[in-house]
Parts: structure tokens; C-alpha cells; sequence
């Protein structure tokens, strides 16, 4: 079961403040997709080896060799506000 | 009167690697570059954007966990470790959690309370994160993300280290193992090599680990020291009080030699880390393993050895040439071309220790070379330069690497030792201390050295001293 105190620790966790018509339907939703894990929990794994990537790829590598160049302006176009070729953030402590 | 208390620690050393490119894109990670020139989408995190992991890092890792002891996890990935913070452009940090390259390692370590191991629980690959600087105009926060995504080793100990000077001399070990390997230079003033302090007490006899804090920003050995003593202090002030250790994260003030709290366990950050889509697993091979395995340098023990059963110089001498990959390069490099290890060993033990200090400089920093070293000593040896003027050379060669030979011909600093420019000198020297030639011939054997200083004064310390010598003593 998903209550307000864990609706209220995701919303801390994803940065996100709900009001409480939107926190009832998120935890409504919540609630189905865990059902769903439920359900996928019903079937016997053991001796499975848990997959991480679907594919059978691996190994895929670059060598160590500079092929960027200097790309601050567009990088900088992604920053909402800048100072001095740098983002600029609200004031981080510590 | 006070309970018997015991220290345990354990470390999280960071280490950024010395690729020449970040871990998963081909910006470089060459540093003090103007802010955000050394960035792409891949590294700040851009929608869309697609890391491919650096080959170079995993072959350091799998070397570094090869000199200390480790097991390489041969089936290894990565995952993302996610938490929002601004130097952190993706919102999640590239990391490894749940099959770290390597585990269950050790590297031994030497106090003057003996030798002991410190096992090393694992080592894990990660990316560093960009550079905050706080705009007390602005009011806000600035970011350059040049750092975002330079490769970073983590080295995770088990809690084995009971003091300051067993964790000093485990990070000197570690230092030294991962730059004779090449794969950092590790600066723990530069930031190359960062070191957190996990650290707890307990009744002397006790079988259970006391609450840890963890400590952050030690910037040096200083901060090391300083910062496990008043952590140690603090906790068991508490405990005698009555109160208990939370477990938190807090932040070292070198300059205020105090600690504060940074976050405690309460708002503790839950990573949700899940294995990282985008990157396919890594498989290291039985092969690539002993590859590396092979192409592994001599390490400082075994070097140790090998120079005393080679060279004739003092085992002091070796501890301190064998202290640094750099100075061990240049003095083995040397002696192959000059064959004259005592001498090469004088240079580096005398003058170039001597400047180092002066200009508070690591051996890592050497500029001279080999060559240049050997020229000099045989520009010595040849009686062609005295010794007063080969320390002078040394000097310019020591700040520019220039080649002495040329140097010496081009200032005209050779020796003369042409007999009749050397006997007019001294004739004139003669003429003028007429008190020591009197003294001299009243049985003052002393009072030619005055003569004789007099002379090499008079020839700029370009003189052949045992060439001076004899000439005086004939013309006196
Ligand atoms: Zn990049």
C-alpha cells in the first residue's frame, strides 16, 4: 500500500510537489504498477540469472583519444541563465 | 578515569585517472581549461546523448586491482546511482554498485607498530562530477562541468586501519602503487587522490564496530592527521557523556581544526540505483587479464631489491630515489648511459632533493633528463667543468632542461687548464697575499688553501684545482 508518507518521500526523492487531488491519483496509479510487480512476482526465478541488458551485446568500447573540441557555446545554449561561461544555479550550500 | 578506547577506520579513496579523454566521451580531461570548453552532450548529461565507455579506464582499474590483490570481476556493469544536485548534469551518476571491477583485495602496509594488511573490500569505475563556485555578487551558484565525467577509481578499505599513521601509510602505499603504474599522479593537494575517513570507537576488547561518521574535504595528510584525532576525541567525549554517535557525513575545517555536519543519516540520499541501460556489460577476459598482468612495471619492493644486488649505493639512497617512479625513471636511465650509478645517485640524493625542497616541488615534477644528467656528469668527470660550475649548470638544468654540454660551451664556463694562464694568475695571487706566502713557508700548511681559493676567485671557479695546487706549491 502506498500512504502519505511515502507519497510524500518520493515526492522529496523526484523533486516533485503534489498537490492532493494530483497525490490521490498518483498513489491510485502507484498502486496499480505495483500490482503489477505483484503479479510478475508470482512466477518462480529461482536458479535465473537476473538480466541487466536485454541484448546480447558487450564490450563495446573508445579508444583514448581526444576527438571533442571546444564546444562551450553550445553547450552554454542549454543553460537556463549564464555567468561567465558558466550555468548559473540557485545558491547551493556547503 | 577515562575507559580504554580503540580507533577504527576505514577509507574511501577516490582517484582520477590519467586518461588523456572522460570515461564515456572524447572531451579531454587536460586540466585549467577555460570554463565548459572541455564539454559535449554526452558529459552534461544531454537528452539523447549516448556515453561509450574508455578502454584506457578499464585497463587501469584492472591494474590497479591487480597490484592490490584483487579479484577482477570478470562480468562486470555499470548502474546509475541517482541523486539531484547541480554539478551532477544528469541527474544521476554513472557508478558501479552491484558487480564492481574489483573486489577482495589487500595491500600491506608497514608502522613503527609493525606490518599488517588492510583488505580492500572493492574497487569500483565512476565519473567525477562538474565544479561549483559559489558568485557571493550573483547570489547563486556557478558551474563549469570541464570535470563531468573525468574517470574516477573508487578504492573502498575494510574497516582494518587502527590509527593516523596506519591510514597515512596505506594512502602512501596506495600513492605509490598507482604511480608507478602510471594510472594517476595522485595529488591529494590537487584533488587527484581524495580520501574519506570512515572512522568509529569502541571499548578496547569489544567485538562490535561502534556508530562511524564519515569525514570530507582532507586535502592532506595534515587535515588526515588532524581530523582522525578530533573525530576521536569528539566521539568519545559523547560516549562518556552518555549520548550516542549519529551516523552522518561531516565536513572537515583544516583551518578551524574542527568537523561539522554535512547530512545525517536521517535525510540520508536513497540512490535507487538500477543498472545503466545505455552501457553494455563489460566481459574481461582470462587473456586481457594476463596481458595487463604482463605489461605490469617493477614495483617499488622488488626494485628496492634489485638495486642493491645492482648498484653500490646506500640503502637510504635507494628508499628515496625508489620513493617516486619518476626519480627511480631517471636515475636508471641515467646510469644506463653513464655507467656511474654512485654519481647519478649523488645528483639526485644532493642537488636535485636539495632544489626540489627549495621550490617545494614533487620528484613527479623532475623536468631534466637522462641525458642531460649523464652529460653533465661526464662534462665532471672529464675535468672539463670543477664542480663549483657543474652545480650552477645543474641549477638552470633543473629549472629548463637545457643540454649542459652546449650551455658550457656557449657561457664559456669550461675549465682552464692551460698552465700558463693558470701560473700568471697565480703569480699575480702571490704577489698580492704576501702575508699567506709568509705564513705558508712559516709552517702554515693551511694557508695555501687560502692561496689556493684565492686563485679559483681570481679564475671565476674555473679552474683546475688540482692543477692550482700544484703550481702553487712549485712556485712557492
Ligand atoms: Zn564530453
Amino acid at each position: 500500500m502506498i500512504n502519505d508518507e511515502i507519497m510524500d518521500y518520493i515526492g522529496i526523492l523526484a523533486k516533485l510537489e503534489l498537490s492532493a487531488e494530483e497525490k490521490e491519483s498518483t498513489k491510485k496509479d502507484m498502486e496499480r504498477m505495483l500490482a503489477y510487480f505483484d503479479k510478475l512476482n508470482e512466477l518462480d526465478t529461482t536458479g535465473i540469472e537476473p538480466v541487466s541488458h536485454i541484448t546480447k551485446v558487450q564490450n563495446v568500447f573508445r579508444e583514448d583519444m581526444v576527438t571533442k573540441g571546444d564546444e562551450h557555446e553550445k553547450t552554454l545554449q542549454n543553460a537556463p541563465r549564464e555567468k561567465d561561461n558558466m550555468f548559473m544555479v540557485p545558491k547551493i550550500f556547503g | 578515569m577515562h575507559k580504554q578506547y580503540e580507533t577504527v577506520i576505514g577509507l574511501e579513496v577516490h582517484v582520477e585517472l590519467a586518461t588523456k579523454t572522460k570515461i564515456f566521451c572524447g572531451c579531454s580531461t587536460e586540466f585549467g581549461g577555460a570554463p565548459n570548453t572541455h564539454t559535449c552532450p554526452v558529459c552534461t548529461g544531454m537528452p539523447g546523448s549516448l556515453p561509450v565507455l574508455n578502454r584506457k579506464v578499464v585497463e587501469y582499474a584492472i591494474a590497479v586491482g591487480l597490484a592490490t590483490n584483487c579479484n577482477i570481476t570478470q562480468y562486470c556493469k555499470f548502474d546509475r546511482k541517482n541523486y539531484f544536485y547541480p554539478d551532477n548534469p544528469q541527474n544521476y551518476q554513472i557508478s558501479q554498485l552491484y558487480l564492481p571491477i574489483c573486489r577482495n583485495g589487500h595491500v600491506d602496509i608497514e608502522t613503527e607498530s609493525g606490518k599488517k594488511s588492510v583488505r580492500i573490500h572493492e574497487i569500483h569505475m565512476e565519473e567525477d562530477a562538474g565544479k561549483m563556485i559559489h558568485d557571493e555578487w550573483e547570489d547563486c551558484s556557478l558551474v563549469d562541468y570541464n570535470r563531468s565525467g573525468v574517470p574516477l577509481i573508487e578504492i573502498v578499505s575494510e574497516p582494518d586501519m587502527r590509527s593516523a599513521e596506519e591510514v597515512i601509510a596505506y594512502l602512501e602505499k596506495l600513492r605509490m602503487l598507482i604511480q608507478y603504474l602510471g594510472a594517476s599522479d595522485c595529488k591529494l593537494n590537487e584533488g587527484s587522490m581524495r580520501a574519506d575517513v570512515n572512522l568509529s570507537v569502541r571499548e578496547v576488547g569489544a567485538k562490535e564496530y561502534g556508530t562511524r561518521t564519515e569525514m570530507k574535504n582532507l586535502n592532506s595528510f595534515r587535515s588526515i592527521t588532524h581530523a582522525i584525532k578530533a573525530e576521536r576525541e569528539r566521539q568519545i567525549e559523547l560516549l562518556e557523556a552518555g549520548q550516542t554517535v549519529v551516523q552522518e557525513t561531516r565536513r572537515w575545517d583544516e583551518n578551524r581544526e574542527e568537523s561539522y555536519t554535512m547530512r545525517s543519516k536521517e535525510d540520508a540520499q536513497d540512490y535507487r540505483y538500477f543498472p545503466d541501460p545505455d552501457l553494455v556489460p563489460i566481459y574481461i577476459s582470462d587473456e586481457w587479464i594476463e596481458e595487463i598482468r604482463k605489461s605490469q612495471p617493477e614495483f617499488r619492493e622488488a626494485k628496492m631489491v634489485r638495486y642493491k644486488e645492482e648498484f653500490d649505493i646506500p640503502e637510504y639512497d635507494i628508499g628515496i630515489i625508489t620513493d617516486s617512479k619518476h626519480m627511480a625513471d631517471l636515475f636508471e636511465e641515467t646510469t644506463a648511459i653513464c655507467k656511474q650509478p654512485k654519481k647519478v645517485s649523488n645528483w639526485l640524493m644532493g642537488e636535485t632533493l636539495r632544489l626540489l625542497k627549495e621550490k617545494s616541488m614533487d620528484a613527479e615534477d623532475i623536468v631534466f633528463s637522462p641525458e642531460h644528467l649523464a652529460k653533465l656528469i661526464g662534462l665532471v668527470d672529464a675535468k672539463a667543468i670543477t664542480g663549483t660550475v657543474a652545480k650552477e649548470v645543474f641549477e638552470i638544468m633543473f629549472e629548463k632542461d637545457i643540454d649542459p654540454e652546449s650551455y658550457v660551451e656557449e657561457k664559456g664556463l669550461k675549465t682552464v687548464n692551460d698552465e700558463g694562464t693558470l701560473r700568471k694568475t697565480i703569480e699575480e695571487v702571490i704577489v698580492d697575499n704576501p702575508k699567506s706566502v709568509e705564513d705558508y713557508h712559516n709552517g702554515k700548511e693551511k694557508a695555501i688553501g687560502f692561496l689556493v681559493g684565492q686563485t679559483m676567485k681570481a679564475m671565476k671557479g674555473q679552474a683546475d684545482v688540482g692543477l692550482v695546487n700544484q703550481i702553487l706549491k712549485e712556485l712557492l
